[in-house]
C-alpha cells in the first residue's frame, strides 16, 4: 500500500501495541531481509537445527507479537559470537534481540531444576568458581583436570571431558597488584582504570601485568577498581539478572573512576564489548551510558592517544612468530586489524592472520557437551590456518578463543599486549 | 593523535576497493575504513559495464562503444572510456584466475536465477560454462529446500527469451535432506568439506551423493547449472568433481542476496588489499568531517560512542547508494550523511518516484554530482572540498540497476579517484 493514496487509513506506527519494556520495533523494521547476517553465522553453517540470526532476531520478534508465542528453543543454539551484529548493513540490533530473546527463554521457558539450567548457571558464573579455585589454585588446577572428576562432570553436568580446564594462577593479578603496592606512576592528567575481567585475574595474570608495564612505561597512572564479571558469559546463557547484579557493581565503581578523570580500558575484547555495547543495550542503570562512552580496548586506547606506531618503530624483540586470530568480539568493535598493524612495525617478530573465521568456542558455548562437536567443526578452519601459518605460537585478545586455539593445535597462546610489553618495556 | 595515512577511503564496496588500489599504486599509504559489510554480498558477483543505454536500448553488444554516447553528467562521461578500461584492468589483476571475460570487449550473456539473461563484461569462472551467448543444451538443477531457485521456471523463462538451445529444469532433494531455508553457507560448507551425508542409511561424501542424484537427469544435455552454492573455499574443485561425475560441464547460476559469488568476490578483493598492503579498518562508521579552509582536515570515526579522528591528505567517499546507505533520506529530503555533500532532488517527495514499480523513478538517479576530477559539487557547482573525491553508486546522474552499469562505474570511478588522490600526496 502506498501512503500517497491512503494516508488516513494506515498508520504504520500503530501496527503493534506499545510496550513499556525494551522497544525492538525500530530495529526490527530496519531489517530488509538481505540475509547477510545468515551468511556470517558460524552455527548455521554447520548445524542443521539452527535457523540463523535473521530468524532469531527480527523475525522472532515479529512472531512474538502474537499472543502465546514462545521463544523458539533454537535460541539456545546461538553461540553469541555476534558476527551477525557486525555484518548487518542496516543497523538491526541483532545482539540486543538475541540477548533479550535468550533472557526471556531462560526466565520463562527453561526448567530451573534442570541439569542444563544449573550447568549453564555455573558456567555463566565462572567468576564465582574461579574465585574459590584461586584460594587453592594448584589443587583446583589438578582436580579440575583429573580424569575421574572430568568423567563425572561429563556424565552429570554435560561438560565435555575432551576440554582441558585452564590452569589457575598461583598469584592472581589483583594479589600481584596489591603486593607491588598498586600504581607506580602517579599522573592526574593520564589516568586509566583497568577492567581486567575474570580471566586475566584468575588465569592469565601475565596479560594484566603486561598491560600495567606498558601503560606505566607510557606515563599512565593505573587504577584497578573493584569489579565483577563483565556479564559476557551471563548474556550468552540468558542469565540477565546475574549479569545485572554484576553490572550494578561495575557501573558504580567504574563511574567513580571516571569521576577521578580516568578512562576505562580492558584487555579482553569480550569485556570491552560488554561494557561498551551490551550494557546500554540491555540495562537501564544510572551512569551506564557514561561507562559505555569511556570504555576502550587497551591497544585501541594507546593507538588513539599515543603515537604508538612511533614508539614501536625501530623496537626489537626476541619473540616467536605468531599465528593471530581476531576474536569475533574484537571484530564487532572494529579492532580486528589493529594488532597486526602494530606488530608489523616491531622488528624480530612476525604475526600472520589466520583468517576471519570464528574460533567456535564462543565463551561457554563450547564448554557444553551438546555443543562441543559444533564448536570444533566451526573451529576447524581456524585450526587449519594456524597449522599453515609460519608461527607455532598463537596470539589473540580473547581468553576463550585462546583456549580453543590451544585445544585445537596444542600451541601456546599469547596476547598482543605481551608483544607490546616486550617491545616497549625494558627488563626490570 | 589521529589515525594517520596519506589517503583515506571511506566505504568498503567495489568502488572503495578500486580507489584504495588506485591510490596505493601511486605510492600512497592508504587506509580503507568501512562500517558494516558491503552490499557486494548481496550482489551477483557479475562485473557489468553497461548492459542497456539510459534510454533502455539493449542488450548492448559493445559497452565501450555505447559509453561514448552517454550524456553529460553520467559517471562514465565524467571519467572517460580510458578510465573504464583502467578500472577493468585493475579488476582483472585483483580477481586473478577466479574471473574471466576479458578476451573480448563484447558483453557476455549470463543466465540469471530467474531465467533472464544479463549482459556483463566479466563473470566468475563458475558461470563460464553456462553462458547463454555460448549456446549448448542446458539442464538446470534446483533443490526443494531452496525456494530462491525454481529450476523448471528458470529453464522455461530462459527458453522464452529465445535462446537457440534446449533448456530443462529439475528439482531434487539435496542429499541428506537439509532443513527448509538452509543457508547458502550450509550447502557450501558441506561441499567444501565434502562431508559425509547419510543417504539411504549409508554415508556418502557430499559431492558424490549430489552427483548421483543429478546424473540420471543429464541425458543429452551439454551442461548442468546449479544455484550458486557450490562451495565457498574450493568452488573450482567442487565443479570439477561434479562435472566428472555427471559427465557434463557444471556451472553456477548467480543468485539474489545473500550471494556466494558476491561473498567470494569480496573475500578475494580484500585478500588482494591485504597482499598489496592497504590497511583496512572495519566495524566503525565515519560520521563527521572537520573542514579547514575548503579542505577536509580530519574525519571523525564513531568507536562505540567515542569520537576518534582519522587524518589524511586526500579523501575518497565511496559509501554506496541508497541501499548501501551512502545516500539516505527522510521525509524532509535526501542527503549524504558523512560529508553532507549536496544531493540534488525535487523538494516534494511525491516527485521522487513514479507509480509503477518498473517506471523510470527519479530516486534511482539520486546521488552526488561531481566534476571531471570526481569532486562532489555543491549547489553552485563548486567543489565541496578541494581534497574529497566520490566514486561508485554514491554518484548521481545514472540508474545502475536499469543500465546494468553498477560494477563498471564503481571500478572506473573508484580507480580514477584513487589514482588522482594518490598522485596528489
Amino acid at each position: 500500500m502506498s501512503d500517497s493514496q491512503q494516508p488516513d487509513d494506515f498508520e504504520p506506527v500503530n501496527v503493534f501495541a506499545e510496550t513499556d519494556g525494551m522497544d525492538l520495533r525500530p530495529g526490527s523494521d530496519d531489517c530488509y531481509k538481505c540475509s547477510i547476517c545468515d551468511t556470517n553465522c558460524p552455527v548455521a553453517e554447520v548445524d542443521d537445527d539452527f535457523p540463523g540470526p535473521k530468524f532469531q532476531g527480527p523475525e522472532q520478534w515479529r512472531l512474538k507479537r502474537k499472543e502465546d508465542a514462545d521463544i523458539d528453543d533454537s535460541i539456545m543454539e546461538c553461540s553469541n559470537c555476534l558476527r551477525c551484529d557486525n555484518a548487518c548493513p542496516s543497523e538491526v540490533p541483532l545482539s540486543q534481540m538475541h540477548n533479550t530473546a535468550r533472557g526471556e527463554y531462560v526466565d520463562n521457558q527453561m526448567e530451573k531444576l534442570s541439569v542444563e539450567y544449573i550447568r549453564n548457571r555455573i558456567l555463566a558464573n565462572y567468576r564465582t568458581s574461579a574465585y574459590f579455585a584461586s584460594l587453592f589454585p594448584r589443587t583446583a588446577s589438578f582436580v579440575m583436570n583429573f580424569g575421574p572428576v572430568r568423567w563425572g562432570m561429563e556424565k552429570v553436568m554435560g561438560i565435555p571431558s575432551e576440554r582441558d580446564f585452564p590452569e589457575f594462577a598461583t598469584t592472581t593479578f589483583r594479589e600481584w597488584w596489591n603486593d607491588r603496592g598498586g600504581a607506580q606512576v602517579q599522573n592526574p592528567d593520564k589516568r586509566v582504570a583497568y577492567f581486567h575481567g575474570c580471566y586475566s585475574n584468575y588465569n592469565t595474570p601475565e596479560v594484566g601485568k603486561a598491560l600495567v608495564h606498558v601503560y606505566e612505561e607510557l606515563g599512565y597512572e593505573i587504577m584497578v577498581p573493584d569489579q565483577g564479571c563483565s556479564g559476557t558469559p551471563m548474556f550468552a546463557n540468558g542469565m540477565l539478572s546475574d549479569a545485572r547484579r554484576h553490572a550494578e557493581t561495575n557501573v558504580e565503581n567504574l563511574a567513580a573512576a571516571i569521576e577521578d578523570g580516568a578512562d576505562i580500558i580492558a584487555s579482553c575484547t569480550s569485556c570491552s564489548l560488554a561494557l561498551r555495547q551490551e550494557y546500554p543495550e540491555l540495562f537501564d542503570i544510572d551512569g551506564i551510558e557514561d561507562i559505555s562512552n569511556h570504555t576502550y580496548d587497551a591497544l585501541e586506547y594507546l593507538r588513539i592517544y599515543e603515537d604508538l606506531e612511533g614508539e614501536l618503530q625501530g623496537s626489537e624483540v626476541d619473540f616467536p612468530d605468531l599465528a593471530y586470530h581476531a576474536p569475533c568480539h574484537s571484530r564487532n568493535q572494529g579492532l580486528d586489524g589493529q594488532a597486526l598493524e602494530l606488530i608489523e612495525t616491531v622488528d624480530g617478530v612476525t604475526a600472520e592472520d589466520v583468517g576471519d573465521s570464528c574460533s567456535g568456542i564462543s565463551g561457554t558455548y563450547g564448554w557444553k557437551t551438546e555443543h562441543y562437536e559444533t564448536s570444533m567443526e566451526i573451529g576447524e578452519e581456524m585450526f587449519e590456518h594456524m597449522e599453515h601459518a609460519e608461527g607455532d605460537v598463537g596470539m589473540t585478545e580473547c581468553p576463550t578463543c585462546a583456549m580453543q586455539m590451544e585445544h585445537g593445535t596444542g600451541y601456546e597462546i599469547k596476547h598482543p599486549l605481551e608483544v607490546l610489553e616486550a617491545a616497549l618495556v625494558s627488563e626490570e | 593523535m589521529a589515525i594517520e595515512d596519506d589517503v583515506l577511503v571511506v566505504g568498503g564496496g567495489l568502488a572503495a576497493i578500486a580507489a584504495a588500489v588506485g591510490a596505493h599504486e601511486q605510492g600512497a599509504r592508504v587506509r580503507l575504513v568501512s562500517h558494516k559489510q558491503s552490499t557486494m554480498r548481496q550482489a551477483s558477483g557479475l562485473i557489468d559495464i553497461l548492459g542497456y543505454t539510459p534510454d533502455g536500448d539493449g542488450p548492448v553488444v559493445d559497452p565501450f562503444d555505447a559509453i561514448e554516447e552517454l550524456p553529460e553528467g553520467h559517471p562514465y562521461e565524467r571519467v572517460g572510456v580510458d578510465a573504464v578500461r583502467a578500472g577493468l584492468d585493475m579488476f582483472d589483476d585483483a580477481a586473478g584466475d577466479a574471473y574471466t571475460g576479458g578476451h573480448t570487449d563484447k558483453n557476455a550473456l549470463v543466465p540469471t536465477h530467474g531465467g533472464a539473461i544479463k549482459p556483463t563484461a566479466r563473470y566468475p569462472q563458475s558461470a563460464a560454462s553456462g553462458l547463454a551467448s555460448a549456446g549448448g543444451d542446458t539442464l538446470f538443477v534446483g533443490f526443494d529446500s531452496m525456494i530462491e531457485f525454481d529450476a523448471p521456471v528458470a529453464a522455461d523463462h530462459l527458453a522464452a527469451t529465445g535462446v537457440p538451445y534446449e533448456t530443462e529444469g529439475v528439482t531434487i532433494e539435496f542429499p541428506g535432506g537439509l532443513r527448509d531455508d538452509a543457508k547458502v553457507t550450509r550447502y557450501a560448507h558441506l561441499l567444501d568439506r565434502n562431508a559425509d551425508l547419510t543417504v539411504d542409511g549409508t554415508d556418502v561424501p557430499a559431492r558424490t551423493a549430489l552427483a548421483e542424484r543429478v546424473k540420471d537427469h543429464v541425458g543429452e544435455h551439454e551442461r548442468v547449472g546449479f544455484p550458486a552454492v557450490l562451495g565457498d573455499d574450493h568452488p573450482a574443485d567442487i565443479r570439477e568433481e561434479l562435472a566428472n561425475r555427471v559427465g557434463a560441464p557444471v556451472f553456477e547460476v548467480p543468485m539474489g542476496p545473500p550471494s556466494l559469488p558476491g561473498l567470494r568476490l569480496e573475500d578475494r578483493l580484500y585478500e588482494y588489499l591485504h597482499e598489496i598492503g592497504v590497511r583496512v579498518s572495519t566495524g566503525n562508521p565515519i560520521v563527521d568531517v572537520e573542514p579547514d579552509d575548503g579542505r577536509v582536515d580530519r574525519v571523525v570515526g564513531d568507536h562505540s560512542g567515542r569520537e576518534v579522528p582519522y587524518k589524511a591528505e586526500e579523501y575518497i567517499l565511496a559509501t554506496g547508494g541508497l541501499v548501501g546507505k551512502g545516500i539516505d533520506s527522510d521525509r524532509e529530503g535526501v542527503y549524504e550523511p558523512v560529508f553532507d555533500c549536496h544531493v540534488p532532488h525535487p523538494a516534494d517527495r511525491y516527485d521522487w518516484f513514479e507509480d509503477g514499480v518498473f517506471d523510470d523513478h527519479e530516486f534511482a538517479r539520486f546521488g552526488v554530482p561531481v566534476d571531471t576530477g570526481l569532486r562532489p559539487l555543491d549547489a553552485n557547482d563548486e567543489p565541496e572540498f578541494e581534497n574529497l573525491r566520490a566514486a561508485g553508486s554514491i554518484l548521481g546522474g545514472y540508474d545502475f540497476p536499469s543500465e546494468k552499469s553498477g560494477s563498471g562505474v564503481s571500478l572506473a570511478t573508484g580507480y580514477a579517484a584513487g589514482e588522482t588522490a594518490g598522485e596528489r600526496v
